[in-house]
């Protein structure tokens, strides 16, 4: 035994994840199967037309289940996920061609050392535009 | 239409079990960009400790969808699918969701706010395993819009 003893290992800003992510009309297609969610405003231009919106958006729920797994990769432990809040901030539109890319850097918002526990607050962006707001994981560190 | 504030405080039936299927947990992995081995793989999973395929963190809301249909199927809720859009949403876990677990849900209106021409919806879905163990609580905030 080393007489050394850690007593930190991360401090309040450090990133602990990026990463970015191509989504087209296919993804949201797979995510309305995969979810259950079929509102007709992710995947008819029509039906979002119809309804004022700017066209046809991915599901928030799909932004927000990509923007996560950055995190649960630096964590390696799912079961170390003890909570996850987004406010869906910006609606991701994504073109019928182009589709979006959307950015996602992770770092530490808040550290409780006692406890084991950070909070580690997303920055998601389309463009260099913020999509989530307030979207922080809970987490008890690795 | 509108929605119906008297929705506050409704609590629905607890949905039928949901059976989470290993093929179920994959495509729903693919879907959200997971490369994480412990979704796809049991025998990752397995290495990692858990008793089958690790579902993602956000996988709650596919339990959590079939009791939002229940709000949206009630005769009186006045919300209609295509003016729904999501606002916030929030989980709180107890444990990861894994493969073979049989989640049942249940909702709850925590509150109905009209802010400028639009209802927000707050509803609380409280999903538990077959032993009655709470799993997660899940949160959505709904905003519907009004006549576009």
């Amino acid at each position: 035994m080393s007489d050394l003893e850690i007593v930190h290992k991360y401090e309040v800003g450090d990133q602990v994840a990026e990463a970015s992510y191509h989504l087209t009309r296919d993804s949201l297609v797979r995510y309305a199967g995969a979810s259950g969610d079929f509102n007709a405003i992710h995947y008819r231009d029509d039906i979002a037309a119809e309804v004022g919106l700017p066209g046809v958006l991915a599901h928030g729920m799909l932004t927000m289940g990509l923007a996560v797994q950055p995190v649960v990769a630096w964590l390696g432990d799912a079961s170390l996920v003890s909570g996850y809040q987004v406010r869906f901030t910006r609606p991701v539109v994504v073109d019928p061609v182009d589709g979006v890319q959307i950015a996602v850097v992770a770092k530490i918002g808040q550290l409780d050392e006692e406890a084991g526990t950070a909070r580690i607050d997303l920055t998601t962006t389309v463009n260099d535009e913020t999509v989530l707001g307030k979207a922080q994981v809970r987490v008890r560190l690795p | 239409m509108a929605v119906n504030p008297e929705l506050v405080g409704r609590v629905f039936e607890k949905t039928n079990s949901y059976l989470v299927g290993r093929e179920k947990v994959r495509e729903f992995s693919r879907a959200v960009f997971s490369s994480n081995p412990v979704n796809l793989s049991v025998e990752a999973a397995r290495d990692a400790g858990y008793a089958d395929l690790v579902a993602p963190p956000t996988f709650a809301i596919v339990v959590q969808e079939l009791t939002l249909g229940q709000l949206l199927g009630e005769e009186d809720a006045g919300i209609e699918l295509t003016h729904v859009v999501h606002g916030e949403q929030r989980f709180d876990y107890s444990r990861p969701i894994v493969a073979g677990d049989e989640l049942r849900a249940q909702l709850n209106v925590t509150s109905v706010k009209m802010l400028g021409g639009n209802a927000m919806v707050v509803a609380e879905s409280v999903v538990t395993d077959s032993e009655g163990e709470h799993v997660v609580t899940a949160v959505s905030t709904l905003v519907v819009r009004g006549d576009v």
